[in-house]
């Protein structure tokens, strides 16, 4: 963290949001990760959905485990409540806050310790329980923090920047998400702002579970030769499956619809997702089409990007449960406790 | 009490007995109509399930005590054994008292070499009669059950009306059953009624001591709590003995908690993935404003710890039922015992202490319930309420649980839109008050309510520090804080008697023992003081009771003497002041072992396991 106060500069060309807000009014501390950091430019491009999508900042709830990944809440929206947990438990912490007021923008920051070690189970269990959340999952392959032992997220042969090899089978979060009924599934590269942006903007816009793989190289430990999740090795290997746009509800009039565009998917509030050069035999609404397609560019040895899969059927674990309309912590306490006479009534039935 | 004696005494609605079985049978439920049948004809009465950690088809236990003089507590001494599960034939029949009954099933003939001649045998041939009288396996074994229960109401003089009664309501919704149960009833009824001289010596007969009283069991009751306390948010992973507590929270959510016209639902249950989840999920649901818990038990406590301490450290209410059973580890999962007092006390790594209330009872369950979620949104805490297998799982009689709808809830100090656009800045962690409780804000009310919570170390202002004094400043107002709080929690329920200069300390279950201990060694001339500690941080009640006597006996359902540590740690006592009293295998403590250990302790000779009559005289009664 910084002892150093912000300089309060506005960035020049960029106007006000339909909220009257400015970029600035979206940032965060200055960060403290290394310079380079893969995660800072995630940050960044955060911060530009954020504001691109006029979100309240005070409506946005932000969660994080422990690790790298998990301090970067702090560089973003210094107006939204955040809450950095226990390590590889920030699904939980979510979950527990989405029940008690489902009518806050969630994001959850994690990385590939946090997600796929410590806390698979909880990332597994929160894609079941299709919490409404944009879960980005910063990932870098290596232990930053503790100083550059492999991640579950390592590839096979990866090397440490000693030069170890690492022979451990990776857990890829993209073919698990899939796997496990995630309803909204993509990859991004830190270093394709661009390219990120509209996946960030389209995921937390969408009803229910979102994941968002984002590699994002570890400059200190993990940019090195022989290492799979560095930006060189990204850039060379990198696979857009399909560019998408995000259309939000309120601009769709005014935005411009690109020729050749194959697919649009209205999400559940009436914006839009728009694929472009969507490949002859791949569905991104069909789950099976997704992941074969997904599969068999890995095999190729290709970094898959994009929005891979996408469920707009717009329901949660709120429309499972069948919640009422007003947020859980915002009832009126008469209206939830049953009172003396059902109290009366009840004892009767334990006599 | 001497055999002579028990002979000779009135036992008249003053006897224990119990039902040995095969579990995954459907005794439950004749066990049930038994329990309620002598409730309804207004006996006091308590029932015990002493179960295996099975499924189906391993040994389990009923235990009811009836006692006109409203004592509540286990006693092992049996007068009456219905041994329906050959597999424990030697063990009960080798249970039963002496001079007391053992009633078995005589379609097949009893091993000779368990026979005693010092109890009576009462065969019915239950099998016999069902397979005669019903079709299809199931049904004979259902109904074998509800004739041992019929044989029952005529050895022990229950009111064939109220089990007849009974029946109709339990199978309103299917009237066929209505039938072969009557039917079930009169088979072991006429039995015995023809073969034996009935009733039987101990007996029962109608009273009117328990028409303002329910039977119910602490998960129940506490569940209710937390439906009365409006809690919205429930997470759990399920674990014996507290899964029961979900289920009826569920139930009562379902029932209170569902918009007839729309089926909306104002609450929200999270079955976790396991109990570190499920404290997340409440932590989380704490944070954003909901008053959230979980039920769990020891294992489960171990695995939420490091919740509970972020809880702890950033100051989030939640609430943390815990049902204890017999530990370490996987234990003994459907045996009772108060393990975890030093474990939820200073739940979790680093400096930490918690806020803890302690029923003795489901009505205590009911009432402390609603009042942990109180104190856990005061006092911006995790608050444990912890009770155990017997009291969670067990029938009681309590008296009605009552509500009064003035009760308003405590939610602490939360500041809403309008007070956070009226102050310059929010610090979440600055002690305003001078009380060590800082003020909160929930996400999604207002900009100015932000902060960043985290369970790094953090100043006053709520930002991240490594810096030993800003990070000393708030640890040593958390201290405050929760000292603070043994005043706020229930106090110890103390009960004087004149002369005495001894006494009972004691915590949760144990109570029904202690208090009957304690009038059983005044039947006899030694009078004891008494007290239990019912919150934690200890109140200065408790030390000034402590020192006020020489001698305490600290009963508890440990091996470790937790109480007393904890006793010794938190109020700096005279150690020489405090000697343990242990029982800790798994059974709820009885009477006689808390009035013959403190009476070994004391150099008494206290045979009588029995509160003797005041008006009697000890040696006319003995004939």
């Amino acid at each position: 963290m910084t002892y150093i106060p912000k300089p309060a500069v506005r960035h020049p060309g960029l106007g006000a949001n339909e909220l009257g807000l400015h970029l600035r009014d979206y940032e965060g501390t200055i960060s403290t990760l290394c310079a380079g950091c893969g995660h800072d430019s995630v940050t960044a491009a955060i911060i530009q959905a954020f504001y691109e999508l006029s979100i309240p900042p005070h409506r946005i709830a932000k969660m994080s485990g422990i690790g790298c990944s998990a301090k970067t809440p702090a560089y973003f929206v210094d107006e939204a409540h955040g809450f950095n947990g226990v390590h590889g438990r920030m699904p939980a912490l979510a979950t527990g806050a989405n029940a008690a007021n489902k009518d806050l923008y969630y994001i959850g920051i994690s990385g590939d310790g946090d997600s796929l070690s410590i806390g698979l189970g909880q990332f597994c269990h929160a894609i079941r329980r299709n919490v409404n959340m944009l879960y980005v999952l910063e990932n870098n392959g290596v232990y930053g923090l503790t100083k550059g032992q492999f991640s579950a997220s390592a590839d096979v042969g990866s090397r440490s920047k000693r030069g170890v090899p690492n022979k451990s089978e990776p857990i890829d979060p993209v073919a698990l998400a899939l796997t496990l009924g995630a309803t909204f599934v993509a990859r991004g590269f830190s270093g394709d702002k661009q390219q990120l942006l509209p996946l960030l903007k389209a995921g937390l816009m969408h009803k229910g579970f979102a994941f968002l793989d984002v590699i994002s190289p570890c400059v200190t430990f993990n940019d090195h030769v022989g290492s799979t999740k560095s930006y060189l090795y990204t850039r060379h290997h990198g696979h857009e499956l399909v560019p998408v746009d995000f259309v939000p509800i309120r601009s769709e009039i005014s935005a411009s619809y690109e020729k050749g565009s194959r697919t649009s998917i209205t999400m559940h509030d009436g914006s839009m997702v728009r694929f472009r050069k969507v490949p002859e035999d791949y569905d991104p609404t069909d789950r099976l089409s997704a992941y074969e397609h997904y599969r068999s560019l890995q095999n190729r040895g290709e970094v898959v990007t994009g929005l891979l899969y996408l469920d707009p059927g717009g329901e949660d674990m709120h429309d499972d449960n069948a919640t009422t309309s007003t947020p859980l912590a915002e009832m009126a306490y008469e209206d939830l406790c049953p009172g003396s006479e059902q109290m009366d009534a009840l004892m009767e039935e334990f006599r | 009490m001497s055999d002579a004696r028990l002979e000779q005494a009135d036992r008249t609605n003053d006897f224990a007995f119990k039902i040995g079985t095969v579990n995954g049978t459907g005794s439950a439920s004749a066990n049930g109509l038994i329990m309620q049948a002598i409730f309804r004809m207004g006996i006091p009465c308590t029932g015990k399930n002493v179960f295996p950690s099975n499924i189906q088809g391993l040994p389990t236990w009923y235990e009811i005590r009836v006692s006109r003089d409203g004592y509540s507590a286990r006693t092992p001494e049996f007068d009456l054994i219905v041994a329906m599960n050959p597999a424990t034939y030697e063990r009960d029949i080798a249970e039963v008292r002496p001079g007391g009954y053992l009633l078995h099933d005589s379609s097949w003939p009893m091993t000779k070499e368990f026979l005693r001649d010092d109890i009576t045998f009462l065969g019915v041939p239950l099998g016999e009669m069902c397979v005669r009288e019903f079709k299809g396996a199931r049904v004979r074994i259902l109904m074998k059950n509800i004739a041992y229960a019929g044989a029952l109401a005529a050895l022990l003089s229950m009111d064939l009306d109220v089990i007849r009664g009974m029946i109709q309501e339990k199978f309103a919704a299917k009237p066929k059953l209505i039938g072969s149960n009557y039917k079930a009833i009169e088979l072991g009824y006429d039995y015995a009624m023809e073969h034996f001289d009935c009733p039987l010596p101990i007996r029962l007969e109608t009273m009117d001591a328990t028409s303002d009283h329910v039977l119910m069991d602490g998960n129940t009751s506490a569940a209710l709590g937390c439906v009365y306390a409006g809690a919205t948010v429930g997470a759990w992973y399920p674990i014996t003995p507290s899964t029961s507590l979900m289920d009826a929270f569920k139930r009562f959510c379902e029932r209170f908690r569902k918009d007839s016209e729309t089926g909306e639902r104002s609450f929200f249950i999270a079955q976790a993935e396991d109990e570190l989840a499920a404290a997340g999920v409440v932590v989380g649901a704490g944070w954003a404003g909901a008053r959230a818990f979980t039920p769990t038990s020891g294992p489960g406590i171990s695995l939420m710890s490091e919740f509970i301490g972020l809880a702890y450290y950033a100051e989030v209410p939640s609430v943390f039922v815990d049902v204890q059973r017999v530990g370490p580890s996987t234990g003994m999962p459907t045996r009772t015992q108060q393990g975890d007092i030093a474990a939820v006390a200073y739940a979790s790594h680093g400096d930490t202490k918690h806020i803890v209330l302690f029923p003795a009872n489901p009505q205590e369950s009911f009432h402390m319930a609603v009042e942990a979620f109180d104190l856990a949104e005061r006092f911006q805490t995790p608050v444990f309420l912890v009770q155990d297998l017997d009291i969670g799982m067990n029938d009681w009689m309590i008296p009605k649980l009552t509500w009064d709808d003035s009760f308003a809830p405590d939610r602490g100090k939360v500041l809403g839109a309008a007070e956070l656009e009226r102050i310059e800045k929010f610090y979440r962690y600055m002690d305003v008050d001078g009380d060590g409780i800082p003020y909160r804000s929930l996400p999604g009310v207002h900009p100015k309510g932000a902060y960043f919570t985290r369970g790094s170390g953090h100043t006053s202002r709520g930002t991240y520090t490594e810096d030993a004094d800003e990070y000393t400043e708030v640890m040593d107002r958390l201290h405050r804080k929760i000292d603070s709080a043994a005043s706020e929690v229930p106090s110890p329920a103390i009960e004087m008697r004149e002369g005495a200069s001894v006494a009972l300390v004691t915590i949760g279950s144990c109570d029904g023992a202690v208090r009957e201990a304690a009038d059983i060694l005044e039947s006899q001339g030694v009078p004891v003081d008494y007290m239990r500690a019912r919150g934690f941080p200890f109140d200065t009640l408790v030390r000034e009771f402590l020192d006020a006597h020489e001698l305490n006996f600290v009963v508890e359902q440990n091996r470790d003497a937790q109480l007393k540590r904890l006793l010794l740690t938190e109020t700096e006592v005279d150690p020489a002041r405090l000697h343990s009293v242990l029982d800790y295998g798994g059974f709820p403590m009885s009477a006689a072992f808390v009035a013959g250990e403190v009476a070994e302790r004391l150099g008494l000779k206290v045979e009588e396991t029995r509160v003797r009559p005041a008006a009697e005289e000890p040696e006319g009664a003995v004939a």
